[in-house]
């Protein structure tokens, strides 16, 4: 009886999850999770109407403003420059591809404070582009809502050309031969056979460079000039509530950039599913 | 009947097809997207990051030289240096360890999964710092009073500074690692295990030897990552100059200060360990596409 008993007692211990699972899962309770708990619990302690109140005083109505619309702008940008700059890095050949291609990684490896600093002394009044754009038209970049979304082109440019890259390397030539062959313009074959094969990587390029512009603080803190209701983004209203004690506020201001993180990770899983698709029904 | 479509392996050559393409009458998008795109990207990233250089180094070496004599600046490097320092090593671990156990096996929630070990990538810097405040903040913090009581100080200080870098850089080493895996079979594990070897031998002897350049990479991104990041480290460290000064926040408070000679300085040291880490990447990088191949076709020696 007491073996029988032992035996069946026995397997659950000795299934214990091996040791890669168990640094894994340590590794994000410790570090993921419990962050993430607190910042949850302390939301919910707010309760909801205080919650609605909170994250949608006009103040913060503001920067969402701000920080989603201009990141919009900038990632639909990086959507169109960002094509072009990967058809080139894929299908064309001249002098410069390799320092090209080398030159997209650099906003994923130059630390944002630096990044910042750069934007805003090239985009400053006196600055080699913010000099002459300002005589020009009068366009006032950095210190200014247009100075915030430089600053998050910059950030999301290598998402869209890092998607779209891959995707437009492993499409079928065949396709395009056999669209001229049937007598489209290369403008016909471009719009109605590769655009559409490129539409989902390029789409998940844009989301998570939209992504990654709203949530960006370092470079576009230093070339905003942080005035509420003019160019003051979402992150930097955090820090400002946190500045002055506010931590309900801050809180509140942070689960809803919380929530917007994770519906966009969301989205950009889907669409990488909707590309698999499309690839998968390709071969 | 089907049609043998050549799939992703087939190697077919590209510059012929550039031949191909122009006697097509291409010559306009031939000329016009490279130069669309240089100067787009010679706007947008190559202007700034020269102006750096330039200004760093406007005055000359012996001027750039001499902000290395400023004590806060000296203080800010090193403790950048000190996170990165525990922040990468703890990445890697973790990162190899997730690698391991999650490429090789398909289970329910995989994806899930990764989508978590992502989340630092798509949530905002400053909310991974509110996160660690609301967390180990005496006052506010769930964890606060077990921390003040044990007399540790996480927030305004190191320990702080080094969970916010470790929280933002982790998830780089396993989505690295996690893809070469899942490309490479089993069979060689199996026969190391078949052999006798224990599990700890596998991952050193088999494992992580046909990981490595995948790592090495993971490594340079998490280790580029740490040095430069801003905003969490921002919310958690106070700024207290020469004590919780990163050296991104040095650059930041020594421009905003009007020390722009010092804020261009701190800015070239970081600019240039990113150039580094890029050449380093691309030379991995170079590695790695040679072991793809050969392994990919061995008969081509």
């Amino acid at each position: 009886m007491a073996p029988a008993l032992l035996r069946r007692w026995r397997p659950p211990a000795l299934a214990l999850p091996s040791w890669p699972w168990r640094i894994t899962w340590t590794y994000l309770g410790l570090i993921l999770f419990l962050p993430l708990g607190a910042m949850l619990l302390k939301a919910a302690r707010v309760g909801p109407v205080g919650f609605w109140e909170m994250a949608t005083t006009p103040e913060a109505l503001a920067t969402y403003r701000v920080s989603f619309g201009l990141a919009l702008v900038a990632s639909l940008i990086n959507g169109v420059f960002g094509l072009v700059v990967a058809w080139a890095l894929v299908r064309c050949r001249f002098p410069g591809q390799r320092l090209l291609d080398a030159l997209i990684d650099l906003p994923f490896a130059l630390p944002t404070a630096v990044a910042g600093l750069a934007l805003t002394a090239v985009y400053s009044t006196n600055g080699w582009l913010g000099q002459p754009l300002n005589e020009a038209f009068g366009l006032k970049v950095a210190f200014a809502a247009p100075g915030v979304a430089v600053a998050m082109v910059f950030i999301s440019l290598p998402f869209v050309v890092r998607t779209v890259e891959p995707v437009l390397r492993s499409l079928e030539r065949e396709q395009e031969e056999a669209s001229w062959c049937l007598g489209a313009s290369p403008l016909q074959t471009t719009v109605r056979v590769v655009l559409p094969q490129l539409l989902p990587a390029i789409l998940g390029g844009v989301a998570q460079g939209y992504s990654r512009a709203v949530g960006e603080y370092g470079s576009v803190v230093m070339i905003s000039s942080n005035v509420p209701f003019r160019d003051l983004i979402t992150p930097t209203l955090i820090i400002q509530k946190l500045e002055e004690y506010d931590f309900e506020a801050a809180t509140v201001i942070g689960s809803v950039m919380l929530i917007f993180s994770l519906f966009s990770l969301l989205v950009i899983n889907l669409l990488q599913v909707w590309g698999q698709r499309y690839q998968g029904n390709q071969a | 009947m089907t049609i043998v479509v050549p799939t992703l392996e087939t190697p077919r050559p590209t510059p012929e097809r550039g031949k191909r393409s122009r006697r097509r009458g291409f010559h306009l998008p031939g000329i016009l997207i490279p130069l669309i795109a240089c100067l787009y990207v010679g706007v947008v990233i190559l202007l700034p990051a020269l102006s750096v250089v330039v200004s760093a180094f406007a005055k000359g070496l012996g001027p750039f030289l001499e902000n290395f004599r400023s004590h806060e600046l000296l203080s800010a490097l090193r403790l950048t240096l000190f996170a990165t320092a525990v922040a990468v090593p703890c990445n890697v671990i973790f990162g190899l360890a997730a690698a391991t156990a999650i490429a090789r096996r398909q289970f329910r929630g995989k994806a899930l999964l990764l989508s978590i070990i992502d989340l630092p990538f798509s949530i905002s810097p400053v909310v991974v710092g509110l996160m660690l405040v609301l967390l180990y903040s005496p006052t506010q913090g769930l964890l606060g009073g077990v921390v003040d009581s044990l007399g540790w100080k996480i927030i305004f200080s190191w320990p702080g500074i080094v969970l916010a870098t470790i929280i933002v850089t982790f998830p780089f080493m396993a989505r690295e690692v996690i893809p070469l895996l899942e490309e490479e079979g089993w069979e060689q594990e199996e026969a190391a295990r078949t052999l006798g070897a224990t599990n700890w031998q596998v991952f050193w002897k088999v494992t992580l030897p046909s990981v490595r350049w995948a790592a090495l990479y993971g490594l340079i991104l998490t280790t580029a990552r740490a040095l430069g990041e801003f905003g969490a480290v921002a919310v958690v460290s106070g700024n207290i100059e020469g004590q919780t000064q990163t050296l991104p926040l040095f650059v930041e408070d020594a421009y905003k200060n009007y020390q722009t000679e010092l804020a261009f300085g701190a800015a070239m040291v970081l600019g240039g360990v990113a150039i580094v880490s890029l050449l380093l990447k691309i030379l991995v990088e170079q590695v790695l596409e040679q072991d793809k191949k050969a392994s990919r076709n061995p008969l081509d020696g």
